[in-house]
């Protein structure tokens, strides 16, 4: 316990060079718990509003289905087979059709998804329950993205055109009954949403549909020929990407950081052999050995985070909570961003997140720390008493 | 006989390499030193007086011959055996004072007990002791910066005695202290010498300084030129 102690003492009785050192290696702590926290988050926001809304507990597609490829779309779909039928009567399930279509705002030919989706509906928090017909004409739901790039509002009629299971081309004027404001785009943009038995009607594809979602506590999922179960981590791999990537990105502004933090560390270090030769030389003729002083000087560097964190959790605590509770409103226009983010991105710091993030700093300080007092196992003691360097 | 001597050099040699010619720092010395003597080294700079300490010392090692400290030869300790050595039994005090400029005095004091394995309580009185003998108790708290030059010697005095070693090597002690304070460190390092019968050994060209010894050896080109031993403190006489 000796040499901890005296490093401790020595770091302290260092003065403003500690703290300087100190307070840029605390700011790497809070930025990287700050800013992983915020990735971490939104990966959790872009994910939950995704199940919530989209995903449910995962779902069969049609073996033709491909939501990268519209050109399949006329080809991907299917009578929904029992076992997933039972599964859909019991509440478990809801099948949606999609089909491409056209639409024309303001005079202009748009290509569409037109899904279709049953107003009833429990299984994801969509709001499906405009979609309730009640005077003949055909209710449609959009979004406020698809809202926007159309110009349509709650009440326009708007013609919808599409080819039929026979390949025939058909229309229906659809009225805007509701414009919902949804964080997640993948139901919004370049969608417009009918009931599923009228799109069936008019599609001639009953009791068909492209996919079904199931809820989200479903437990057994039953295997039928034709349709694929895809699970969440499937359909979350693109998001999971995305956050991979992103935090990949935001690592190089930490690690740049760090590297200033521990390039301060190296440099306090290096100057710190060259500039207490005699100390070493005093504490050489006072008994210790060369592996014992070069303990002290690692320790002394590596030290520099423990106390980082400590003053990196006076001032950042408060500003991570404060902030995890206030969160970061997202600019305008993040809509456009084509991923569910919500108006305010609430970061989330996990034990794992802050543990991690210390070990991190206090191991690349520690070896920053050691690798130049390797100099002193080659110190000779007169050598050190002089104020040379062997 | 043999084992009443403290320490023993036999045909010691140190050299260094000058060039493509070899420098003799110490030249065959042979010389012995019982417990509680207080003798110095003396002769010009370059004699080999530091070098001497720093082998008796076990901070360098010697060239040829032999050293027998504690009944220890030198030449055979490995590094760490050197640093138990110095530890337990060697005191030393520099001309430059070398204390530790971040610690207190009491700090300063306490650092060569710390490898001791000794109790807190231990250390304490240990190190008040020492800074009681050096008559600087009330100056524990402060930091080397705040000391005068006779302080900080004391200070280096306190350190060096406070393990009671059986041996404290001075390297030019004095030669950075004005006569006044130069006389209150002799004093101090007389009575601890008497009193725990210590073995000083200095390396000096101070006046002041040989004057207290009761055993000068001169030294010329690494050479033992004289060993004289004195009955009694050489203040009054001639050197």
């Amino acid at each position: 316990m000796i040499i901890p102690k005296l490093a401790l003492r020595n770091l302290l009785g260092a003065g403003l060079r500690t703290w300087l050192n100190v307070v840029v290696l605390s700011l790497s702590f809070v930025l990287i718990i700050w800013l992983q926290g915020l990735y971490i988050g939104m990966g959790d926001q872009i994910k939950e509003a995704q199940i919530d809304v989209e995903y449910g507990g995962g779902q069969y597609w049609h073996e033709s289905y491909d939501p990268y490829d519209p050109l399949t779309l006329e080809d991907a779909h299917g009578a929904v087979p029992d076992p997933i039928q039972n599964k859909i009567d019991k509440d478990e399930a809801t099948p949606v059709l999609i089909a491409q279509a056209t639409i024309y705002p303001e005079g202009r030919l748009q290509v569409i998804l037109l899904k279709g989706i049953d107003p009833a509906q429990t299984v994801v928090n969509f709001p499906s329950q405009f979609l309730v017909q009640e005077n003949g004409e055909i209710p449609a739901l959009i979004g406020t993205r698809m809202a926007k790039s159309t110009g349509l509002k709650i009440g326009n009629m708007i013609v919808v055109r599409w080819r039929d299971a026979q390949g025939t081309f058909d229309a229906r004027d659809v009225y805007i009954a509701q414009i919902m404001k949804t964080i997640v785009p993948a139901v919004d943009q370049g969608q417009i949403w009918i009931p599923l038995e009228t799109m069936r009607e008019l599609m001639g594809m009953q009791n068909e549909a492209s996919l079904v979602v199931m809820a989200k506590d479903i437990e057994e999922l039953p295997v039928v020929s034709g349709w694929n179960f895809k699970s969440l981590e499937f359909l979350l791999a693109d998001v999971e990407y995305l956050i991979k990537t992103k935090t990949t990105g935001g690592s190089i502004m930490y690690m740049f950081l760090l590297l200033l933090a521990m390039l301060a560390i190296f440099n306090t270090q290096v100057l710190s052999i060259f500039r207490r030769k005699k100390e070493m030389g005093t504490m050489m003729a006072m008994g210790f050995t060369r592996g014992k002083i070069i303990q002290l000087f690692t320790l002394e560097g590596a030290f520099h985070s423990v106390l980082a964190g400590i003053v990196a959790a006076i001032y950042g605590i408060p500003f991570l909570v404060w902030f995890a509770k206030k969160g970061w409103a997202m600019p305008e226009g993040y809509d456009d961003f084509g991923i569910a983010l919500g108006e305010k991105l609430f970061p989330i710091y996990t034990a794992g997140l802050v543990f991690g993030t210390v070990m991190l700093i206090l191991i690349v300080t520690t070896i920053v720390s050691f690798l130049p007092t390797r100099k002193i196992a080659k110190l000779k003691p007169t050598d050190a008493l002089r104020g040379r360097l062997s | 006989m043999e084992n009443s001597f403290l320490i023993k050099t036999k045909d010691l040699v140190k050299t260094y390499p000058v060039g493509h010619t070899t420098l003799f720092a110490l030249n065959r010395v042979n010389l012995d030193f019982k417990p509680g003597e207080f003798a110095g080294l003396v002769g010009p700079s370059g004699s080999g007086k530091t070098t001497f300490l720093n082998i008796v010392g076990s901070l360098d090692s010697p060239s040829e011959g032999s050293v027998v400290v504690m009944g220890k030869k030198i030449e055979d300790l490995s590094h760490k055996q050197a640093a138990w050595l110095r530890n337990k039994n060697i005191g030393f005090i520099f001309q430059t004072f070398n204390l530790l400029p971040v610690y207190t005095v009491y700090e300063n004091v306490e650092f060569p007990l710390l490898l001791l394995n000794l109790s807190p309580k231990e250390r304490k009185e240990k190190v008040m002791k020492a800074l009681e003998w050096v008559k600087l108790a009330d100056r524990a708290k402060s930091k080397p910066a705040q000391l005068s030059g006779g302080e900080s010697q004391r200070v280096a005095v306190a350190r060096a005695i406070v393990k009671k070693p059986s041996i404290i090597l001075a390297d030019e002690p004095t030669a950075n202290l004005d006569a006044e304070n130069s006389f209150n460190i002799l004093d101090t390092m007389e009575e601890l010498n008497h009193e725990l019968n210590t073995t000083f050994i200095f390396a000096t060209h101070d006046e002041k300084v040989i004057k207290y010894l009761r055993r000068k050896i001169t030294l010329v080109d690494g050479k033992v030129t004289k060993d004289e031993v004195y009955e009694q403190k050489n203040s009054k006489g001639d050197n």
